[in-house]
């Protein structure tokens, strides 16, 4: 295993309209680290995941995921190494049940009967929903179906974790829920978010994106007290590190 | 609107429906679609004329309503609301044929009339039988069963995939025909322009949605094949079930049942 | 204007089945070899677009009354006509099963009239005569509203063929006509302005649209052996079901009646024996003279009939209830 799993060296990208959608994208994240992405809308966090999984190749750039570089001939390899977790649950549950939809993943690796069975038990009690395999995802609520989005992801064993907006659409319970779940998991963790408090709960390091541009890396509790780069990149200070409007108390020590 | 919603409610009733646990339910799915696809053949074969001979075959939805524990006034209510195409075709024949080919009574019933009768047995039995079998097998069963009676696999998955998408499309189309309705006044804005512009903005976004599903599809190892962990279970139960309807409904075929018996009391009364 | 089981005979009914799930088989090697995956979640979804797309009304023009798209001729637009003809199949199946609309055995009717008349006949013929590769947007407004409304046309043509062969509805074939033609050709035009509206706006919303309906021309001669072979099977199934159904009923009213009632009085055996043919509830009543038919007696026996088929039936239904109910 590589010590920087995910590396992006100088990435471009210009959609074929003539947008420029990032421009010069590097950094590294070693095993284990749990990394948030803010940025304002179209400041590009969507179209670099895009790029991390192979589904839009760079104009300009090198993405190095594990011990490979990603080319048409590792893409395979990469996508099972890295999971991601779309944003609508509605794109990733496909399948008729949920049962039938974590093991897609699993069935398409090539398992056997039995191996596909357990790891879709597995996966599914891993994410607290196993009660409800035999369910169409239509019927499901938001944050379950957010949880079987997961657990799609989680049975083909992936090394990291790639999100988009985990707890949008969410209410506060399964939100926090969720928020709970994904400590637990000991991956490597890539979080691209407007939720500034989760991503608080869930990362050490954030990287703030402006315009197709990396403008801050580093530690979040840190960044996350410059006011001057929240504003610069459109964001605000996580309503937690925001003083009491009451008591005019910080709930977080500085 | 009242259309959108409605149509999510029922699809959602339905599979319910199918959701339960009965001794129907248990039945192979399989067995099920060929049941009716037998009856629907039988009920069709009947000529034009004939009345008393298809009344028997109510046993068949009766027999699994009650057994399948669906209740009798859904499905009233859905054959009266369900397609009037074959009634109005129906309605037309007591008007083209005037001839009186019998009295009750003093009363003379004309060809036509008939012929209509015919017509709205055969339309409450065969759509009964379609609903009955979708209420106790559920939708992805039934496409399931499909795919192991030799129906093409492309076919089935497209099934399979609508029928899941239905769901997240109606609700979107909802939202947007709701949108359209709160900013139109007397009918102003329901035209033809704004009702493009409106399905021609939920086709984007449907391209769009099957290009993140795709994605979605890739980055779990999607090679083009589908393949499912489903397996189906041929028992005794269901093969006597197949075997025993098709026995009823070739005897209900072969013999006027009501009439026999009514003449039979007819000659004893005598 | 789905067709319903109650309208069509099996001999339509089955032809029309076996026709299509022919061109079903057809258009999915086609599809597997012309297209990648990406397909299999486009058709799926489009497929869910059209039936939500057909759950929104606009407003008729002039009318106040509301239409929607049938969406064969759009689908063949975007995606091509292999694909569209397989989308349109599913919808109509699920339309079939989960509102009765149309019926099972009538699918075969309703995936010819909806699906491949637009796909293989309007489409080819007169969408891509008029639409060439490069054509301005009038051309395609154009070529899509002619293809959408004779499109209709062929489908409401289709309906009257299916109903008159069928023979349920006595409906005659000249008089049906004139009845389904003008009323589809206004709402053909509707549809057709409105399905050309939603093409140009495709177009230009999404440019790079035509990349979806890449396909290699249909082939032509395809379809004509198709029709020959529709025309077969039709012919054959109803040869089947005028020689077999018919000889089987005779001689078994025939065998049976005598049987039983060779011992009964003479008078009554002698109404008796044509039973099936003569006396029954509702007879023949093309072959007979209205006169001799207001026999009192046997409609008698026909009510007396029903009416204990229907109690008999109660009966049945009552004691299944009390059974399982324990």
């Amino acid at each position: 295993m590589s010590h920087h799993i995910i590396e992006v060296n100088d990435l471009h990208y210009t959609y074929p309209d003539g947008t420029s959608a990032l421009s010069g994208i590097s950094f590294r994240i070693t095993h284990g680290e749990s990394v948030a992405i803010v940025g304002a809308n179209a400041a590009g966090k969507s179209t670099l995941l895009l790029h991390l999984n192979g589904f839009i190749t760079p104009n300009i750039g090198k993405i190095r995921i594990g011990d490979f570089s990603l080319t048409k001939k590792t893409l395979p390899m990469i996508r099972r190494t890295l999971g991601m977790v779309f944003q609508d649950p509605d794109d990733q549950l496909f399948m008729p049940t949920i049962y039938d939809d974590v093991a897609f993943g699993p069935i398409n690796l090539g398992l056997s009967k039995e191996d596909v069975h357990n790891k879709v038990l597995d996966a599914l009690s891993s994410v607290g929903i196993l009660h409800l395999k035999d369910r169409p995802p239509y019927r499901l609520s938001g944050g379950e179906r957010r949880a079987a989005a997961i657990a799609t992801v989680i049975a083909m064993s992936p090394d990291i974790l790639v999100m988009d907006e985990p707890t949008s659409n969410l209410d506060p319970k399964s939100r926090r829920n969720l928020i709970e779940l994904l400590k637990t998991f000991k991956h490597t963790k890539i979080i691209a978010t407007h939720d500034l408090d989760m991503a608080v709960d869930l990362c050490e390091r954030v990287i703030v994106m402006h315009n197709g541009k990396i403008v801050a890396d580093g530690s979040i509790m840190e960044i996350f007290q410059n006011d001057s780069i929240l504003f610069s990149s459109h964001l605000e200070k996580p309503l937690r590190m925001q003083g009491c409007p009451k008591c005019q108390n910080s709930f977080i020590e500085k | 609107m009242a259309k959108i919603s409605s149509a999510l409610f029922d699809i959602g009733y339905i599979d319910t429906l199918s959701r339960q646990n009965s001794l129907i339910h248990g039945i192979d799915t399989r067995v099920k679609v060929l049941t009716t696809l037998v009856f629907l053949i039988t009920i069709v074969s009947f000529k034009t004329h004939e009345i008393s001979s298809l009344f028997p075959f109510f046993i068949y939805p009766v027999f699994l309503i009650i057994l399948a524990d669906l209740p009798f006034s859904y499905f009233v209510r859905k054959i009266i609301i369900v397609s009037p195409f074959a009634v109005l075709i129906g309605i037309l024949n007591p008007f083209i044929d005037q001839t009186i080919v019998l009295y009750i009574g003093k009363i003379g019933i004309s060809g036509g009339l008939i012929s209509f009768f015919n017509i709205l047995l055969r339309f409450i039995l065969t759509v009964l039988s379609a609903l009955i079998l979708v209420a106790t097998s559920g939708f992805n069963n039934i496409c399931i069963a499909l795919e192991k009676l030799y129906v093409p696999k492309m076919l089935v998955i497209q099934l399979l995939f609508i029928y899941r998408y239905l769901f997240v499309l109606i609700k979107e189309a909802s939202q947007m025909s709701k949108g359209r309705k709160l900013r139109t006044f007397n009918g102003k804005g329901m035209g033809i322009k704004v009702y493009a512009s409106l399905i021609g903005h939920l086709l984007l976004r449907a391209l769009n949605r099957a290009q993140r599903i795709h994605m979605a599809m890739l980055s779990r190892g999607f090679d083009g094949e589908i393949r499912t962990a489903s397996n189906m279970k041929f028992d005794k139960k269901s093969f006597l079930f197949f075997i025993l309807w098709s026995i009823v409904f070739l005897i209900m075929r072969i013999y006027n049942l009501p009439q026999i018996v009514g003449y039979f009391v007819v000659i004893i009364l005598k | 204007m789905h067709m319903a089981d109650a309208l069509i005979s099996p001999s339509v009914g089955c032809s029309m089945l076996a026709v299509t799930g022919a061109v079903i088989l057809y258009s999915s090697k086609k599809i597997k070899e012309e297209f990648d995956d990406s397909r299999i979640p486009l058709m799926g979804v489009l497929g869910a677009f059209v039936f939500a797309a057909q759950m929104i009304n606009f407003t008729i023009p002039l009318t106040g009354s509301s239409g929607h798209i049938g969406g064969g001729i759009l689908l063949a637009i975007l995606i091509g006509p292999y694909s569209a003809f397989l989308t349109i199949t599913s919808i109509l199946t699920i339309q079939a099963l989960l509102f009765a609309d149309g019926g099972i055995l009538a699918l075969g009717c309703n995936i010819f009239n909806l699906g491949f008349l637009p796909c293989f006949v309007s489409y080819p013929f007169v969408y891509k005569n008029i639409v060439k590769e490069g054509s301005s947007k009038t051309k395609i407004f154009t070529g899509a509203t002619i293809a959408s409304v004779l499109g209709l046309q062929l489908g409401a043509l289709g309906v009257v063929l299916e109903t008159v062969f069928s023979e349920i509805s006595i409906l005659p074939f000249d008089k049906f006509l004139i009845l389904m033609l003008p009323i589809h050709l206004a709402i053909g035009i509707v549809e057709g302005l409105v399905t050309a509206t939603i093409v140009t706006f495709i177009l230009n919303a999404k440019p790079d649209i035509n990349a979806y309906s890449y396909a290699p021309s249909v082939k032509k001669n395809i379809f004509a052996i198709f029709i020959v072979a529709a025309l077969f099977t039709a012919g054959f199934f109803s040869w089947f079901a005028s020689s077999l159904p018919d000889g089987l009923e005779w001689s078994i009213s025939n065998v049976t009646v005598k049987e039983e009632i060779s011992s009964k009085e003479e008078k009554i055996y002698s109404s008796l024996s044509n039973l099936q043919e003569k006396t029954s509830f509702f007879p023949d009543y093309n072959f007979k003279n209205d006169k001799e038919q207001g026999n009192i007696g046997t409609s008698v026996a026909g009510l007396i009939g029903v009416s204990i088929t229907f109690i008999t039936i109660a009966l049945i239904s009552l004691i299944l209830k009390k059974l399982k109910d324990g």
